[in-house]
Formats: structure tokens, sequence, C-alpha cells
């Protein structure tokens, strides 16, 4: 048969897979060009960024957990002025698009990123972040309560015509409201989930293992809660879903899409197989052809309950 | 780069400290002292992480077959401290592994004329017989080693066969002076004239002893530092330690894993 489909769309940009790179798992994209083909990816996530530059927490940020890890990195990034003039320029090297992830301490800088990020033409589109567990403003505080969200998101809305994604907490009660409140904000899409917070405990030092007590838990651990959300979210709001957590093969990505889900994005997988990202883009084409599907589009939000 | 490998060997040259060595392609010989490698321990989720080795030593040995190439060859030194290093183990000749590196920077050895100080705790001696084995034909090396007991000191025979005066402190005394090595290698370097350049690996404590005696005696020095790490190539942002600038309002965070593992002791806080 011929070559399978494998392209989608999100709110008007266009990528040649749905096989995306987490934000902060890949970098600036350019620090993996030598383990993976920059040019097999559906698109790039930068490392969340914000108006100045951010430290981030005190180390231990990390830890590994039973199938997992948890993170407490605090959102240290370069800040938009050094983004721009030391990161963008490698974008321009390539032709997969690349998504600025982002967030403020408040939603005014939540805005003004928006509208600098506009300004940037090697950014496709923009991530919100209203969804990092680990500080205590940037992000969780606007993403487990509805007003807020929606707030935020209108903000960046009216601040930018590239395309929204806004990404989301598993850490409320409802997701499915918090979704409805950012489409009621006219976000072009959702991404979801980030992590969920948990804890490490050193028992002979009887103390936690993280610097900041508590984490984002990630990896293959969190997969059957993320594969549940997306599928609430995706069957509740028309536009479209990203499906995120613990995807470690292509079948992993399969089943986001059967949920619901239009793309989805690798995390954690980078940092143990930098590679990942391409190997599932191009099983997830091998699952097409083995079962003479012309296009992956026909696969989304298929599941039968 | 990323790589199969096959394990050579792999002995347990101390109670709970293993040495292995495992193939590696050409291109690997270029690989600097001070480097690392991280290991994915097995082709499953758990343990999920890669797990990051100095690169112990480097080399070739002919190969069996008439004609082909030498094959490349490294060596890790390791301790078994968790799940990923026990699995590590139990792993024989012919047994694989796949390899992401030479990762982060090496060691910039020292001049001609200048003495090399070798610094090393437990494990942490791993580094630096790799690099006393590139720098020993230039140059004076004195090698100082410490460890709780003397189990801890690991393959010092191989440093004195290069040529490497060395020079023992465990903390019970059941090998070299009692006490720390910093202390011997302190009484060492007093009032001592040529030239020379500290290289040290070890734990914290320790490294912060020997930048306290470099600063105090003015003598450069390098140290390679172990940190928690995800990836091992500047993108988790897991494995940072406080570079010289750092403050509240000025972040100078350092990844060890690309800006180090091996930094000059002046560019890191020590505070």
């Amino acid at each position: 048969m011929t070559k399978p489909e494998m392209s989608v769309e999100i709110a008007g940009f266009k990528m040649r897979n749905p096989v995306m790179t987490a934000s902060g798992t890949f970098g600036y994209g350019e620090e993996f060009a030598g383990y993976v083909d920059l040019e097999s990816l559906g698109a790039i996530i930068t490392k969340g960024l914000s108006l100045k530059p951010r430290a981030g927490n005190p180390t231990p940020r990390i830890v590994e957990t039973q199938g997992g890890m948890l993170n407490a990195i605090g959102l240290q990034n370069v800040g938009i002025d050094a983004f721009i003039e030391k990161k963008a320029p490698f974008f321009r090297t390539i032709t997969t698009p690349v998504i600025a992830n982002f967030f403020g301490n408040t939603p005014e800088e939540y805005a003004e990123m928006a509208e600098r990020l506009d300004r940037i033409p090697e950014v496709a589109a923009v991530e919100v972040n209203i969804s990092c567990p680990n500080v205590k403003h940037g992000g969780i505080v606007f993403g487990t309560d509805p007003k807020s969200a929606y707030a935020v998101v209108k903000l960046v809305r009216e601040a930018t015509v590239k395309p929204v994604i806004v990404k989301l907490s598993p850490n409320v009660t409802d997701i499915v409201e918090m979704a409805h409140a950012c489409v009621d904000a006219e976000a072009d899409a959702l991404s979801l989930i980030n992590t969920l917070t948990g804890m490490a405990i050193d028992l002979n030092k009887r103390k936690p293992v993280l610097a900041n007590v508590t984490g984002g838990l990630s990896g293959p651990a969190i997969k059957p809660i993320a594969l549940r959300m997306v599928w609430q979210v995706a069957r509740a709001v028309s536009i479209p879903v990203i499906g995120i957590g613990g995807i470690m093969t292509a079948g992993d990505a399969l089943e986001f899409m059967l949920a619901g889900a239009t793309a989805v994005q690798i995390g954690t997988a980078n940092f143990l197989e930098p590679g990942t990202a391409q190997t599932i883009a191009l099983g997830m084409e091998q699952y097409l052809v083995d079962n003479g599907i012309a296009d992956i589009k026909e696969l989304i939000g298929t599941l039968e309950v | 780069m990323q790589f199969k490998t096959m394990v050579i060997s792999n002995a347990e040259v101390s109670p709970g400290y293993f040495r292995m060595r495992l193939t590696a392609p050409q291109e690997f010989a270029q690989a600097k002292p001070g480097q690392f490698v991280m290991v994915r321990v097995r082709d499953a989720v758990d343990p999920l992480l890669r797990r990051p080795f100095g690169i112990f030593d480097l080399g070739t040995f002919e190969s069996e077959y008439p004609g082909a190439w030498p094959q490349i060859y490294f060596e890790i030194l390791y301790r078994v401290v968790g799940k990923g290093t026990a699995m590590l183990s139990t792993l024989h000749h012919g047994d694989h592994l796949d390899i992401l590196g030479p990762l982060g920077t090496g060691f910039t050895p020292a001049g001609p004329d200048t003495e090399t100080i070798l610094v090393g705790g437990g494990v942490g001696l791993a580094p630096l017989y790799y690099l006393a084995k590139e720098v020993v034909k230039s140059g004076r090396i004195r090698l100082f080693v410490g460890g709780k007991t003397q189990e801890d000191i690991l393959c010092i025979t191989e440093f004195e066969r290069l040529g490497v005066e060395t020079y023992v402190a465990t903390d019970d005394g059941t090998l070299g002076a009692s006490g720390l090595v910093t202390e011997v290698m302190e009484r060492h370097l007093k009032g001592d004239v040529p030239s020379k350049a500290i290289f040290a690996c070890g734990p914290m404590p320790m490294l912060k002893a020997v930048a306290e005696i470099a600063r105090r005696e003015a003598i450069p020095c390098q140290v390679s530092l172990e940190a928690y790490m995800a990836c091992g190539m500047g993108a988790c942002l897991g494995c940072v330690v406080k570079g010289r600038d750092h403050g509240e309002h000025t972040p100078d965070y350092r990844c060890v894993c690309k800006d180090g593992p091996v930094f000059d002791f002046q560019e890191l806080q020590w505070v």
C-alpha cells in the first residue's frame, strides 16, 4: 500500500506527524541534534520560559521512583531575552515547528510573555503552562481554579494571534471543568497531563529526598491516569487535545490517539532514550501499514467503550 | 554518540566495588579523561533512568581475527549502591548494554614542568586513572587517595604500575595514614616549590577541603563532580550546581552533565 498519511493539524499549524517533545525534557532541541533527527519530529516544545531568567529550586531536584521519576526543577530557564538571542536562531535551521512553553507570576506577566512571543517568527505556537506543581507562583495557582485559568488564558488569547495551547494539571478534582474554562477563554488546543504531585522519602536520613519536599511524578507510572484524563477531556470539548503522560512506545502513543488525542508529547522517555520520539513516529506509521489504515487521523477518538 | 556494547569482564575488585570492561566503537577512542557515560542498565522501565559513570580506563586490544582493527574498550569502576548498580554487578562476559557517551567536559591536563596531583575519595578515584595514564609520560604524578576503610581503597596497584607515587589515608587507619586524605595531601604539599596542578574527584566534603587548600596555596585545581541526573545532556536540569556568580537575582546554575562534570574550582560556589 502507499505510505500512510501521518500529518495532523492543530489550530492551523500543521505537523508532519503527531509526535511532539514535551516541555522541559528536550532542552531547546539543539541538545538532542546528535541523537535524533529533528526533522523526523512533529514539533518541539521548549523548556518553560519566563520574562526574567529563573534560578529554579535547590538540589536534589530529581529522584527515580518505581516506573517513574519525580522532579522539582522549579522552572529554571534562561528568560525570554536570552531565548530570543541565543536559542531562537537555531530554530531557523530546522523546518520542524517550535512551540514556546511559557509561564508568568501574574496574569499580566502571562499576557506580556504572549505578546513578546507573538513577535518571534521562529515560534509556531505557544503552550501556556498553568500547571507546574513545583513553584508557588507561575503555574499551578492558575491551573487548579477554573476562574483563574479562564482569566489567564483570556489575556493570552488577546495578546497573540499564534495558536494557543493550554497545558493542564492533573492535580485537580475535575479536569473537565478546567478544560471547559480554557475552551471558554478561546484556547485553540489543550495538552494534558502535566506531572502529578508526589514525594519520596530517604529512610536512612528520615528526610524527603527532594530539597523541595514534593515534586512532579512523570514516566510510565502515570500513563493510566493520563489516558483516563485525555479520554474524559476529549469527549467533553471540541478543540484538539494533545496527550502526554508516560508514553514510551508507539503503542502507548496510539492508545492516546484512540482515547481522543490529535497528537502526543514525549517527555521522560527522552531522558533515557534521546531518540524515542523518532522511534515512536516510525512505529506509529508501521502500525498504520500493518493494519491497512491510510490516515492516522482515522484513529483519533475511535475508542469503543 | 549512542552505541551498543558488550561486557568483556565484570570483576569485584573489593567488597561491593566492581570494575567492568566494555567494548566501544572506534570513535570512542577520542574520549577525554574526566568524561563520563550514561549506561542503560537494562531494556525495561525499572530502573527507568540511565546511570552515569566516569571513564576509568580506555584502550585497545588486538582482535582475534587476522587483519581486523584493534578493538577499543573502556572500563568503569562502580560501587553497588542501589537497584541499578546491583543489576550491573550481575552481568557477565557477553552481556549487552546501551551507552550514551562520551559526555561532558574532561580534565585539561597540566602543562609540562607542572606536577600533577591527583586526589581521589573512594570510587571517586575512577576518572583519575585514565587521566594518570594520559599524563604519566610527561611528568611527575602523585596520587592521594582516601576512604573510610581499606576496602574503599581501589586499584592503587594499577596507579603504582604506571609510576604514580601513591599515598593512602583511611578514616580507621586500616591502610596508609589514619585520617583524612586532604590532611595527608596538605602535609606533603607544604613548602613544596615546583609548580603543581590538582585534579580531584570524590565526595563533596573532600572536594570542599581540596578546594580550600587550592585556594590557600594558590594551586590550580580541577574537580570532577557527581550528581543525580536524568538525561546527561543538559536537558533535565536535575544535576545543577551553583556557579561562581550565583545569587538570588542572578541565577548561575551549571549542569554537572554538560558544563561539567569537570570544573575549575574557581568556577563554583563552595559555601
